[in-house]
C-alpha cells in the first residue's frame, strides 16, 4: 500500500543509526578528557615545587619529590595498604547501611503525610549539621574500643541525603507519567516498582553522590578522632604522622584520600552519564 | 456521579455532566450539563474553542476525576493517549507497550509475541529495540496507541494526540489509525479531541461541536463521508467548513 510505504519512508528518515565510535575515536575522546586533568596535576606540581625551592618554611614543608618517594615507599609496605583496606570496608559498610536507611527513609515520608509533616524537615536539618559535632554524642554511647561510634557517624551523614534523593525523585515525578501509568492499571507497590523508583532513579544517583562526600568526611573525621588500637586506617596513620611531625608522610597520606574520594566521584560520574543517555537527557 | 461499567448498547455514555473547579466566587464551571451518548465501534470527535472543557470531559472518562453533576457510564476498559506520548524513558519501546501487558496481568510467555503483534499492527516492528528518544515525535505517538492497544481497552479516549506533529506525519497517522482501527478485531470506540476541524471530519463518524464556558454540546454533526478519506478531499472540506463557521460563530459571542 502506498500509504504503508511513505510511513515507512518517514521512519527510516526521522531515525538515525548512529554508528558505535570506532577504537580511535574513543581514545581520542580519553585523551581530550585527560589532558586538562594531567595539566592541572603538573601545575600543582610545578607550584609546589617552586613554593619549596623558595624556603618558605623549608624545615617542614617537603618538596613534592620526597613526598612522592615517601609515598611510594609507603606503598611498598603492607601497613599502607591494610590501612586503605580498613578505611574502605568502613566506607563501603557504613554507607551500604546508610542507602538502604535513607531510601527506605525517603519512600515512607514521600508517602506518609503526616511522617512527612513530621520528620520531612528534620532530614534536612540532620544534613546541615556537621558530623564532626556527633562524635562526642557517639564516643559516650559506643566507646573508643571498637569502630561503632565511627560507623554510626557514617550512616547518620550519609542516609539524610540518600533520603533527600528519594523524596525529590518521587516529588518530581512527571505528572503526566503518573497519569499513563494510573491508566495503564498500575497501582500502589506497582506504581512504585515499576513508574515512580525508575523516574526517580536520576535524582537518587545525585543523592547518592552528595550521601558519599558526606560519608567520606565523617568517616575521616572519625577515624582521626577515634584511634582504635592495633588496628591502622588512614586515619590513624595520618594521626601517627602527626604526632611525628612527619609532613611527607602526612601529605602522602592526604594524596591517597584525594585519589579514593576522586575515583569514587568519578564512579558515580559514570553511572550519572549513562543513566543520562539512556534516558536521552543528553 | 461515578464511573460504572453497565451492560447496555452504548460504549460511552453522558448525561447531564456537569465540572466545576474550585469554589465560591473564583469557581470555575469547566463542563456544564453535557449529555453525548456514543455507540459501541463508533469514533466521535469532539471539537470546540479553548475552554470548552474538551480535556476535562476526556479526564472525567476516563475516570482520573470526578464530575461535579450527572452521570458517566462507561462500558468496557479505557485507555487515554494525550498530546505527548507519555512513553517511560527508561524502558525501550518494546518495554513500553509489555509493561501495559503485564500491568494487567497477561502471562510472562504471551507478553512477548503479543508486544511484537502490537507494535507491528502499528508498523513499528523493527524498531521495538529503540528508546523513546531515538524515534521521532510521530514514532512515539504510535507506540503511545500500541501501548494504549495492550491495555485492550474498548474505548480510545484520544486528547489532541496529532497535534503536535508535523502536517505530512499527522495525515499519515490518520491513515494508520483508520487501519489500525479495522485490525483490532473489535469495535474501538474512539473519543477524539481535537481543535483542528479538518482532522475531526477526516476522522469522525460524528463530529461534535462544543461551547466555551461552560461546555456544552450545541451542535452534532454525522460525516456522511465515504472511508477511506482524505484530508484534502471536497466533501471532507465541504463539512468542515461549514463546522468551522459554526464554530467562529460561538467563539464571536465571547467577544461581545
Amino acid at each position: 500500500m502506498a500509504a504503508d510505504t511513505t510511513l515507512a519512508g518517514l521512519d527510516a528518515l526521522d531515525v538515525t543509526d548512529r554508528a558505535g565510535a570506532g577504537a580511535r575515536e574513543r581514545a581520542a575522546r580519553l585523551w581530550a578528557a585527560a589532558w586538562p586533568k594531567l595539566a592541572a596535576i603538573a601545575l600543582v606540581g610545578v607550584v609546589w615545587e617552586l613554593v619549596h625551592r623558595s624556603g618558605w618554611k623549608k624545615f617542614v614543608l617537603p618538596g613534592p619529590g620526597v613526598t612522592l618517594s615517601n609515598l611510594w615507599q609507603q606503598a611498598q609496605t603492607g601497613l599502607l595498604w591494610h590501612a586503605i583496606g580498613t578505611t574502605l570496608e568502613r566506607a563501603v559498610s557504613g554507607y551500604a547501611v546508610a542507602l538502604v536507611i535513607g531510601t527506605v527513609a525517603g519512600i515512607l515520608v514521600a508517602r506518609i503525610a503526616p511522617l512527612r509533616a513530621a520528620i520531612g524537615s528534620l532530614i534536612t536539618g540532620l544534613q546541615t549539621m556537621p558530623s564532626l559535632a556527633w562524635f562526642p554524642f557517639a564516643i559516650i554511647l559506643f566507646g573508643t574500643t571498637t569502630q561503632t561510634a565511627i560507623l554510626f557517624v557514617v550512616i547518620l551523614a550519609a542516609a539524610p541525603s540518600i533520603a533527600n534523593g528519594v523524596i525529590a525523585g518521587v516529588d518530581y515525578t512527571p505528572p503526566l507519567l503518573l497519569k499513563a501509568g494510573t491508566m495503564m492499571g498500575l497501582r500502589r507497590l506497582a506504581l512504585y516498582r515499576h513508574l515512580i523508583l525508575p523516574a526517580s532513579l536520576p535524582t537518587f544517583v545525585g543523592g547518592m553522590k552528595q550521601a558519599w562526600a558526606f560519608a567520606w568526611h565523617a568517616l575521616m573525621a572519625g577515624e582521626l578522632l577515634v584511634l582504635i588500637a592495633n588496628e591502622p586506617s588512614l586515619g590513624v596513620l595520618l594521626s601517627a604522622d602527626q604526632d611525628q611531625t612527619d609532613m611527607p608522610s602526612t601529605i602522602a597520606i592526604m594524596i591517597v584520600i584525594l585519589i579514593l574520594g576522586i575515583a569514587v566521584d568519578a564512579g558515580f560520574g559514570v553511572a550519572n552519564r549513562a543513566i543520562r543517555k539512556r534516558w536521552g537527557l543528553s | 456521579m461515578t464511573t460504572t461499567a453497565v451492560t447496555e448498547i452504548a460504549a460511552v455514555s453522558l448525561a447531564g455532566v456537569s465540572k466545576v473547579y474550585g469554589r465560591g466566587g473564583s469557581a470555575v464551571r469547566a463542563l456544564g450539563q453535557v449529555s453525548l451518548t456514543t455507540a459501541p465501534g463508533e469514533f466521535t470527535c469532539l471539537i470546540g474553542a479553548s475552554g470548552c472543557g474538551k480535556s476535562t470531559l476526556l479526564s472525567l472518562v476516563a475516570g482520573l476525576d470526578r464530575p461535579t453533576g450527572g452521570e458517566i457510564t462507561v462500558n468496557g476498559r479505557v485507555a487515554l493517549m494525550f498530546q505527548e506520548p507519555g512513553l517511560f524513558p527508561w524502558l525501550t519501546a518494546a518495554g513500553n507497550v509489555e509493561l501495559a501487558l503485564r500491568a494487567r496481568k497477561v502471562p510472562r510467555t504471551e507478553r512477548k509475541a503479543r508486544t511484537l503483534e502490537l507494535l507491528d499492527a502499528v508498523q513499528l516492528g523493527g524498531f521495538g529495540g529503540k528508546r523513546p528518544h531515538e524515534l521521532s515525535g510521530g514514532m512515539r505517538q504510535r507506540v503511545a496507541l500500541a501501548r494504549a492497544l495492550a491495555q485492550d481497552a474498548d474505548v480510545l479516549l484520544m486528547d489532541e494526540p496529532f497535534g503536535a506533529l508535523d502536517a505530512m506525519t499527522r495525515d499519515l497517522l490518520h491513515d494508520e489509525l483508520d487501519r489500525v482501527r479495522e485490525r483490532v478485531g473489535r469495535p474501538l470506540t474512539v473519543l477524539f479531541v481535537t481543535h483542528n476541524v479538518r482532522e475531526a471530519v477526516r476522522l469522525g463518524d460524528r463530529v461534535v461541536l462544543l461551547s466555551s464556558r461552560p461546555g456544552r454540546v450545541i451542535e452534532e454533526y454525522p460525516v456522511p463521508v465515504e472511508r477511506p478519506r482524505r484530508i484534502d478531499s471536497a466533501p471532507v472540506a465541504e463539512l468542515a467548513s461549514v463546522i468551522t463557521d459554526r464554530l467562529r460563530e460561538e467563539v464571536s459571542r465571547h467577544g461581545r
